[in-house]
């Protein structure tokens, strides 16, 4: 963090020294993404290729479905900082996950528009349905389960999201269909976004 | 007042560079080449254009505080991280109509002299992400976005920036933190970043729909975007209903449609779901103060609102029918914010726990009346006493609520139990307050 612009947090005197331990296997960039991950940092000034940091650890995650000690590590020399300022920045932000997750990872959001239109209830008839408390994942690994704050489709409540999907309008009543749809057919399955016009291309 | 910024967005292929050119796109940043920069911040200055963000900081002026003097290199962050809980604007106008967008960054960043604008969007809005970059790179290889543009001899790039799950990556300056690769925390200001921004270089940050305003006060003047609106409070404004109202939405309307119309008017949220009863309406996302029913013939403006004891804020209106518990909704509001407090200021990361504390122990049926001054106690040593704003914002849903259904409060209190409880919440929810 930095108090003011001009102090060099980060760097010199402020960069921190903490090592972190192995964990997980070892873990190396694919080719593929170690070339995405050079192209977005070439969006940023050259000795600025911190800025690249989150998109980083989502390529990470990507490959190994969460985020191991090994993989900060070798964020850390793909972008040049301190595995200290990356665990910093995974463990400030909610979409990097340091633990396995299920396939699926269903983020109900229960802020107050959501919660006006039965948030609670969806997030208990799924949490009943897989037999998980928020949090958790099942007992088959397919579902994780997550309350989150406001995913700014208020007007579509309750929503849930589904791994980078939307899924719109859920009601209590209809988890289990959209569990087995998703078992099924996978995203397909899904409203995604209201937005989008019926028999438009890419 | 028909549509300006919506007004395409439910067409197919709405999205598209073919179709925004052929609808008269990218004639604005023409006509703003053809200006000097300073010419352009004057024409954003006359127009009154406000900031769409929250605050309604004047635009114009917050151009013109960026430090042309300066050797370093400027820059635009567009602030797309919409996460004020009940809003989702920016949303439509990305997915639908992002070179308007573009064209408003482009205007810009040669407004205040910047040659790359960062558009940092929140990690939530993956699909609104893939659309933006890919119309980006067709702006890209149409020579609308890179070097030379229109042959002017003003080159500008535009990026995606992806957050990764932070409410207060919205703020300002945490979104310029969060952009460099840091947590996102605000910065004590000054210096503001119009002097000291992104790596220390002069920045403006505004938001999606300020941006997109741009290209139509280029294309239709100064003036007649400010008599769109009341004095002062000019141009087309989004307004997003969510709650208890029939029709949810983004909603397109001048600055001089009256609250009660968003929520009434069948051509906006069309009244009350199942036409029970109003109990009050939040104007503008979770963070300003609520308004009872006999307080909507105002004028949904940045100063209508604010002469009504809130603010408009991010527009965002939240519609809470009579069965609402108001404590309910205070609790769910406050474990937002003790959520998504980022930690950097005593009185937010401690004072928000404890009032959701508080409140998770009333709810349950543990209250006692005394509660209730030390709600008000902790909330007020929580406003003003912080970095940035989310403070405020957090103290706020327990001021306003204890303050307007102090009664309510005091019901459960008495009675040891939820006294409005709706069939549309678990009952039996443990409210144990730790996380």
């Amino acid at each position: 963090m930095s108090f003011h612009p001009a102090m060099d947090y980060g760097r010199g005197r402020h960069q921190s020294a903490r090592a972190l331990p192995e964990e997980g296997s070892a873990f190396v960039y694919t080719a593929e993404n170690r070339e995405k991950l050079e192209a977005i940092c070439a969006r940023y000034p050259a000795d600025r290729r911190k800025s690249a940091i989150l998109a980083a650890l989502y390529l990470a995650q990507a490959q190994q479905g969460y985020l191991t000690r090994n993989a900060m590590r070798h964020v850390a020399d793909a972008i040049g900082c301190t595995p200290a300022d990356v665990e910093d920045v995974v463990t400030y932000y909610t979409m990097f996950y340091t633990r396995p997750v299920g396939r699926y990872v269903l983020t109900v959001c229960r802020t107050l528009s959501c919660a006006l239109m039965g948030a609670e209830r969806v997030t208990q008839e799924l949490a009943e349905a897989l037999g998980v408390k928020p949090g958790e994942t099942d007992a088959t690994g397919t579902f994780t389960l997550h309350e989150v704050e406001c995913l700014g489709a208020c007007d579509r409540a309750p929503v849930v999201g589904v791994n980078d999907h939307w899924h719109e309008c859920q009601r209590p009543e209809d988890v289990r269909g959209l569990l087995d749809g998703l078992r099924a057919a996978g995203p397909s399955v899904l409203t995604g976004c209201h937005l989008k016009v019926a028999g438009e291309g890419q | 007042m028909d549509p300006l910024l919506t007004r395409h967005v439910r067409e197919p292929n709405s999205f598209t560079l073919d179709f925004y050119t052929q609808h008269g796109g990218y004639a604005a940043i023409r006509k703003a080449l053809a200006m000097t920069p300073d010419a352009v911040v004057e024409t954003v200055k006359a127009s009154g254009l406000r900031g769409r963000g929250g605050a309604g900081f004047p635009t114009g002026m917050k151009w013109q505080f960026v430090d042309k003097k300066s050797a370093k290199p400027r820059y635009i962050c567009c602030n797309a991280d919409e996460s004020e809980p009940g809003t989702f604007k920016d949303h439509v106008l990305m997915e639908r109509n992002p070179h308007l967008l573009f064209e408003g960054c482009l205007i810009g960043c040669y407004a205040i002299g910047a040659k790359v604008a960062y558009i940092y969007i929140r990690g939530e809005f993956y699909h609104v992400q893939e659309v933006l970059e890919r119309e980006l790179e067709k702006a890209r290889a149409a020579g609308l976005i890179g070097t030379n543009i229109f042959g002017s001899g003003f080159d500008c790039e535009i990026y995606v920036h992806r957050g990764a799950g932070a409410y207060e990556a919205g703020e300002e300056t945490a979104l310029i933190e969060s952009l460099e690769g840091k947590r996102a925390q605000p910065r004590l200001k000054p210096p503001f970043p119009a002097v000291e921004g992104l790596y220390g270089c002069p920045t403006a940050v505004n938001n999606v729909e300020t941006l997109c305003n741009v290209p139509l006060i280029l294309e239709h003047g100064a003036e007649w975007f400010a008599k769109l609106g009341p004095e002062k409070n000019g141009g087309p404004k989004l307004y997003c209903l969510s709650g208890h109202v029939k029709r949810p939405g983004v909603y397109e309307a001048s600055m001089s449609t009256t609250m009660r119309e968003l929520v009434y008017d069948p051509r906006f949220g069309g009244g009350i779901r199942d036409d029970r009863a109003l109990k009050c309406v939040i104007p503008g996302g979770s963070s300003v103060p609520v308004l009872l029913p006999d307080q909507l013939d105002i004028a949904a403006s940045f100063d209508g609102v604010a002469a009504a004891g809130s603010l408009l804020g991010s527009a965002g209106i939240i519609v809470m029918d009579e069965t609402t518990c108001m404590v309910w909704a205070a609790e769910n509001l406050l474990h937002f914010y003790r959520h998504e407090s980022c930690g950097k200021c005593t009185p937010c990361r401690e004072g928000g726990a404890w009032l959701h504390n508080i409140l998770c122990k009333i709810e349950r049926g543990e209250g006692q009346m005394k509660d209730l001054d030390l709600l008000l106690s902790v909330a007020g040593n929580i406003a003003g006493k912080t970095l940035c704003a989310f403070g405020d914002a957090g103290a706020t849903p327990v001021l306003t609520t204890v303050k307007t259904f102090r009664a309510e409060y005091e019901a459960h209190i008495r009675e040891g139990r939820c006294t409005v409880p709706a069939p549309w919440r678990v009952a039996a929810r443990a409210h144990a307050g730790a996380h």
